[in-house]
Formats: structure tokens, C-alpha cells, sequence
């Protein structure tokens, strides 16, 4: 390739990599050089506290009940999203009546924004006359309340993200069942193979690689999603619902504690990376391409 | 025709002169809204009348969110060093806009002898919060207290007198137990007390210690009393009203349906803001009425709500312009209409003597109570270093009534972490 290419491809590239440098890369490093510094107070400029923000957040009680409910939250949302969009994606690729229909209601919650699904869902909640109570009421079971109960409101939480994202995993389920040649199947038929034996030998090696992408976004989700937390507990009951993100916005702009805010945001960005790196290098070695 | 044209070319030549020659000083001015209401469509008014009556300024309302937004982005601006002229805050970030050194003194512009009575003639309990180290750090505008709201109904089903509301904690919780309501299975279908503890429960906690008559921050915001006994005494009152008496719902209860539940009448007596009267008043399909706070050993509520502020690195002509702005928002006929209008308490006795806020408190008598309420009323809790301060003692009450810590234990956790948080101020 002669310099001339070179540089035409390298001015091609430009924009996006400004773009990349100036609101990606750049924020990254700044974050981790502030993760070593103070904050910054009026009288009190930034200066080098090496590795103190660490320690604090060693020390820090609720950092760690975050990290704990995070864990929860990641373990329970993953598994269950990504199984009941490929369900439901199973589901509505096949031929029945109202096919339409049924695939717009899965997607609905997607469209809707998260403030308006945890507005929705704060009422679902609500003890006494909730929609879960009224059910629950019909069942002869007592009352109880989701939200304010410790035991019950990260359940609770956990719910919702899941109800919001398996419509959308479904979608990519599904477009990956639509290119499946139908020849597969028919051969399969003819050679005698069950559903379930098809499903396991034939779709789902093929659906791998829409897995591994739908995996790597729902890991990215349980970190990222926060906005339900805000409308429905604020982190409570005593920090019941505290989730990492939304422990980091508190100790950022609400208590304006940047030097920690920014050690918490490196934790964050190095086990979102590290959970990447291993989908990546470990998992796409069992997808067929 | 032609004569139209000259006119308008000649109106168009005086206002283009008109706008060289003189400087228009340009106030950007950030606000919350955090009650329902056409609050955006009011301030807009506002600043077009105010900049009508004062050429030489342009007054700039911008909508900025929650306060929780507000301060967020007025705070990031003023770091990156372009902060707003002047915004609407919660009164008890006063600290923290001081600690960042983000403000400046309304006295600095208090100068004549008709400022000075201005800022004498709002409520002594609404200037509480802005005053500190002996200087007023914010003008207040939109601020509350806590009241309790009763359906009329309901006492009378459960064969209480519907005009008259609790008058002290022990006739709450009686009363409270007259108006819990069973089905056959032992299902409460109607609790008879709601004090809602979602987000910011410290906030109705204070109506409780402050009539058990313990305040719970020094002046100075450097020490607080979270683990006074007075103050576990009241926070055992409010856990035994569920945990002993069964009257008042377990665990968390949620602010934000709070109103909801009372027009469901899922609960015959709340604890909510005044902000909420509006929304109640037309959405209840029962008749309710609003009275202050019981009283423990003496009466009281907190205060709520936000202050106006002048950010420091504006110029000169700009924070006088908006100091300017701020008298003419808080005058007499103005803050009433923005209280009638909104349901916030108007700010000083001046505004409750004008007409238009007579007429409407003779009309609906509950619109008074929490003014009435006012000689009461202390300054919300505020401390440096305030919203990690108050969280700790969020916690701490939330523990409490959800009951995975007893309420000493709770106070005494939340005032250790107080204590460690406040070190560095002392």
C-alpha cells in the first residue's frame, strides 16, 4: 500500500476518531488521573492523594453493598432476559394467528422510556391497591410491600429490568431466526431429528453469535441501568436497591466528591472491560460464524 | 400603506439605536419545578414583565429540571467557570454552594432603607436556612412546610368528630386505631396514619423531633444530634405506630404515592407538604380538611422548598440586576399570586395582607394552615457537606422502620457517620 492510501484512509478515519478521542478515550484516561487526586475544593486545589480514594472506597460500606446488589442484579437480569427473549422470539417466529400483534407487545416495553415503564411499575407495586396486590388479593395472599421492604425491593428492581429487556433481546433472536435457511429444517425433518434435538444441534450453535452479542449488552446493562432506581427507591431501603452506577452518580453530584466518583467509574469501566474481554476471547471461540 | 411602513421602519430604526445605546445586561436564571402545576408558563411570565418594566436588563428563565438537575448543572457551570446569574436552589444546599464557593451575600446589595425592610419582611423560619456565619445567602420563594391532611369521611365512619384533626401524638395514634379498618381475613383495608419515608425521610422525621423539641444541626452545620434520646424517642414513636399499633403501614412508604393513597382512601390521615394541597384538593373525592402537625411536647414542622441565589462569578451589573429581579419576584402582590397559584407558602406577612391573598384564604381556610403553622417551623436540616450527611441519617431511619436495626442503634450509626463525615469543618 503506498503513502498515498495511507494517508487517504487515515483522513477517512478522522472524524470518527476525533469523535472516539474527544468523548470516549479522553474521558477514560482524565477519569483515571482523577482517581488519584483530591478533589478539588475552592481553597483547596487538586493535588496527588496516590491511592487514598481506593482506600475509601475499601473502607466504604455502601460501595460494597452496591457491588453486592449489583452482582444480584447482574445475575439475575442476564440469564432471565436473554432466555425469555429467545422464548418469546421462538415463539413468534413460527406461524400462528396474530403473529403481528404478539411480536409488537413483546417489543412495547423497549419503546417505552425507562421513566415512564418505573412510573408504571412504582403503581404495579404500590401495597394495598397495586395491581400485584389486587392479583395477590384475589389469591387470598396478604399484602406486602415490594418496594419498602428490604428483603423484597431489589427482587423487585430486578423485575422490571427484566420485563424491559427481553422485548428487546427478542428482536435480535429473531432477526437471526428469519436468516436461517429453511432447507436446515427440512433436512432435519427428513432425517428424523426431534424439536428439541434440532433446536439444540442446528439453531442454536447458529444463533451463537447473536447470543454472544446479546450477552455483551446485557452485561453492559446491568451496569448501566439506574434510571428505575431513581424513580423507584432512590437506592432504598437503606441502600436496599443501591446499585454501583447510581452509587457513583450520588457520590458525584450529590455530594460532589469527584476524586471518588472517578475511583469508583475506573472499577466500573475495568469490570465491564474485563467481563468483555473474556466474552469475547473465550466465547467467540464456540461461535460458528 | 406607506405611512404603516415608514412607522414601523421608523420603530425598528429607534429600538436598533435604542438597543446600541443602552447595555442590556443579560441574567440567565435557572429553576426547578418540582410540584405539579404551570409552574414554566408562570416564571416565563414573570421575567417578561419584570424585563418589561426594566429595559436595560433581559432576565433569561431557563427550566433546568429537578432541584436535584438544578443544582447539578448550576454547580458543573460554575467549575467549568460559566455559572448561571442566578438560580432557584434548595435552601439547605446553602452549605455546599458556600463550601464551593459558588455564592454571594444577598447583603452585599442590600443597601437602602427599603431593601433592608424587604429583607426584613419575609418569615423569620424561611430566612433560617440562607442565614450563616451572620449573612443571607438566599432570598426565599418557593417554600413549604409539612401539614396533615384527614378525610372527613373516614372519621366519621370510625364515629370521630370530622372537625377536628389530631391535636397531639397521643390522640394520633388513638384516633389512628379507631380508623384501622380489618376485612374478615385481618387484611388492613384502611391504615389510619401515613408519614411517608421513601428518598427524603429525614425531611418528615424533623416534624417529629422538632415536637419532641430536639434540633437536629447546630447552626453552624458542623454537628448534628442524631443520636440524642429525644431524637430516638421520636423515631421509636414512628416505628411503633406500624410495629406496636398496626396503624401506620410496615416497611418504606413511598412519597410519591402518598397523595394517592389518601385519595384512595387507603389511609384517613397523611403527612405530606402543603405543595400537595392543589393536587388533593382536585383530585379527592371526599371531603378532607388540613391541620398542623400534632404536637409532641411543643409543635413544629421543618421548612421545605427553595431559595433564590446570586452566583458569585457573575459581574457586577449582572448580580445587581438580579438582585433586582429577586426583590421584584418577592413582592408583596407577586408572591401572593405565585402562592395562590402554585400552593407554596407565600413568603411574607406583607403578602397574606394583600387582597388578593385574603380573598382566598377567607374562601378556602386550609390555604392558611400552613402559615398559621409558621411560628412553629424551624430550618430543614442542613449541615456541611449536606447531602451525605442527611443520606447518613436517611439510612438510618429507613433501617429503622424496616426494621433490621433497632431506632438507638440506627441513630447512633447514622451520627457516627455524621460525625466522621463533619471533621473537617470543625
Amino acid at each position: 500500500m503506498n503513502a498515498g492510501r495511507q494517508a487517504h484512509a487515515y483522513l477517512m478515519l478522522l472524524p470518527a476518531l476525533a469523535l472516539l478521542v474527544a468523548f470516549t478515550h479522553y474521558p477514560a484516561v482524565a477519569t483515571l488521573v482523577d482517581s488519584f487526586m483530591s478533589t478539588p475544593k475552592p481553597n483547596r486545589p487538586s493535588v496527588f492523594v496516590g491511592l487514598e480514594n481506593y482506600a475509601s472506597m475499601i473502607d466504604d460500606p455502601i460501595f460494597w453493598q452496591a457491588l453486592r446488589n449489583n452482582l444480584w442484579f447482574a445475575l439475575a437480569t442476564i440469564p432471565l432476559s436473554v432466555g425469555l427473549a429467545l422464548a418469546m422470539a421462538l415463539w413468534v417466529n413460527g406461524k400462528m394467528m396474530g403473529r403481528g400483534l404478539l411480536r409488537m407487545a413483546y417489543f412495547t416495553p423497549t419503546v417505552l422510556p425507562m421513566i415512564a415503564v418505573a412510573n408504571i411499575w412504582l403503581f404495579f407495586y404500590t401495597p394495598s391497591y397495586g395491581l400485584l396486590e389486587q392479583v395477590g388479593g384475589f389469591f387470598g395472599l396478604p399484602s406486602h410491600n415490594w418496594l419498602g421492604d428490604k428483603s423484597t425491593a431489589l427482587a423487585s428492581i430486578t423485575a422490571v429490568a427484566v420485563w424491559k429487556e427481553a422485548g428487546f433481546f427478542m428482536i435480535f433472536y429473531l432477526a437471526a431466526l428469519q436468516g436461517i435457511s429453511p432447507s436446515l429444517r427440512e433436512a432435519a425433518a427428513i432425517e428424523g431429528a426431534g424439536r428439541w434435538f434440532f433446536f439444540r444441534r442446528v439453531l442454536w450453535p447458529l444463533l451463537m453469535p447473536t447470543t454472544i452479542f446479546v450477552l455483551v449488552n446485557a452485561v453492559i446493562n446491568a451496569f448501566r441501568m439506574v434510571d428505575h432506581v431513581v424513580v423507584m427507591t432512590r437506592g432504598g431501603p437503606d441502600n436496599a436497591t443501591s446499585l454501583l452506577l447510581y452509587h457513583l452518580y450520588e457520590v458525584g453530584f450529590k455530594f460532589w466528591d469527584q476524586g471518588y466518583a472517578a475511583a469508583i467509574t475506573v472499577v466500573l469501566l475495568g469490570t465491564l472491560a474485563a467481563v468483555a474481554l473474556v466474552q469475547f476471547f473465550v466465547l467467540d471461540k464456540k461461535a460458528h460464524y | 400603506m406607506k405611512f404603516h411602513i415608514a412607522t414601523i421602519g421608523a420603530a425598528l430604526a429607534v429600538t436598533l439605536v435604542a438597543q446600541a445605546n443602552a447595555q442590556v445586561t443579560e441574567v440567565p436564571f435557572y429553576f426547578p419545578v418540582a410540584v405539579g402545576g404551570p409552574i414554566t408558563k408562570l416564571i416565563d411570565q414573570f421575567a417578561t414583565d419584570f424585563n418589561k418594566d426594566n429595559p436595560t436588563i433581559k432576565v433569561a428563565p431557563i427550566y433546568a429540571g429537578s432541584y436535584q438537575d438544578t443544582i447539578v448543572k448550576a454547580l458543573t457551570a460554575h467549575k467549568a467557570g460559566t455559572p448561571p446569574v442566578a438560580s432557584v436552589l434548595l435552601s439547605t444546599d446553602t452549605f455546599t454552594l458556600i463550601d464551593e464557593d459558588a455564592i454571594v451575600p444577598i447583603d452585599t446589595f442590600v443597601k437602602s432603607a427599603d431593601d433592608k425592610a424587604w429583607l426584613g419582611g419575609f418569615y423569620k423560619a424561611f430566612l433560617q436556612n440562607g442565614q450563616i456565619g451572620g449573612k443571607t445567602w438566599g432570598v426565599p420563594f418557593q417554600r413549604s412546610t409539612v401539614v396533615l391532611y384527614w378525610n372527613k369521611e373516614a372519621f366519621k365512619e370510625a364515629g370521630l368528630d370530622p372537625s377536628k384533626a389530631p391535636q397531639t401524638w397521643s390522640e394520633m395514634t388513638s384516633m389512628s386505631q379507631k380508623l384501622t379498618k380489618k376485612d374478615a381475613a385481618g387484611k388492613v383495608t384502611q391504615y389510619g396514619v401515613q408519614i411517608p419515608s421513601s428518598g427524603f425521610p429525614y425531611w418528615l422525621f424533623q416534624g417529629l423531633t422538632t415536637e419532641n423539641d430536639v434540633i437536629l444541626a447546630n447552626d453552624a452545620g458542623n454537628q448534628t444530634r442524631f443520636d440524642d434520646p429525644k431524637v430516638i424517642e421520636a423515631l421509636q414513636y414512628w416505628v411503633d405506630l406500624s410495629k406496636k399499633h398496626g396503624v401506620h403501614p410496615s416497611g418504606v412508604v413511598e412519597w410519591g404515592t402518598t397523595p394517592k393513597d389518601f385519595m384512595e382512601k387507603k389511609v384517613a390521615m397523611i403527612w405530606t407538604t402543603t405543595g400537595n394541597l392543589t393536587n388533593i384538593r382536585s383530585n379527592a373525592k371526599f371531603d378532607f380538611g388540613v391541620a398542623m402537625l400534632p404536637q409532641g411536647k411543643k409543635r413544629g414542622s421543618p421548612t421545605g422548598g427553595g431559595n433564590f441565589f446570586i452566583f458569585k462569578k457573575a459581574t457586577p451589573a449582572q448580580q445587581e440586576a438580579a438582585f433586582k429581579f429577586a426583590k421584584w419576584l418577592t413582592q408583596p402582590e407577586r408572591a401572593a399570586q405565585w402562592g395562590i397559584e402554585t400552593g407554596y407558602v407565600a413568603v411574607s406577612p406583607a403578602a397574606w395582607d394583600t387582597p388578593a391573598l385574603k380573598k382566598y384564604a377567607s374562601e378556602y381556610p386550609p390555604a392558611s394552615v400552613a402559615r398559621d403553622q409558621l411560628q412553629y417551623a424551624v430550618a430543614e436540616l442542613s449541615t456541611h457537606d449536606n447531602q451525605r450527611v442527611t443520606k447518613a441519617l436517611n439510612d438510618g431511619l429507613q433501617a429503622a422502620l424496616t426494621g433490621s436495626k433497632t431506632p438507638e442503634a440506627a441513630m447512633k450509626d447514622a451520627q457516627r457517620e455524621a460525625e466522621r463525615l463533619l471533621r473537617s469543618y470543625k
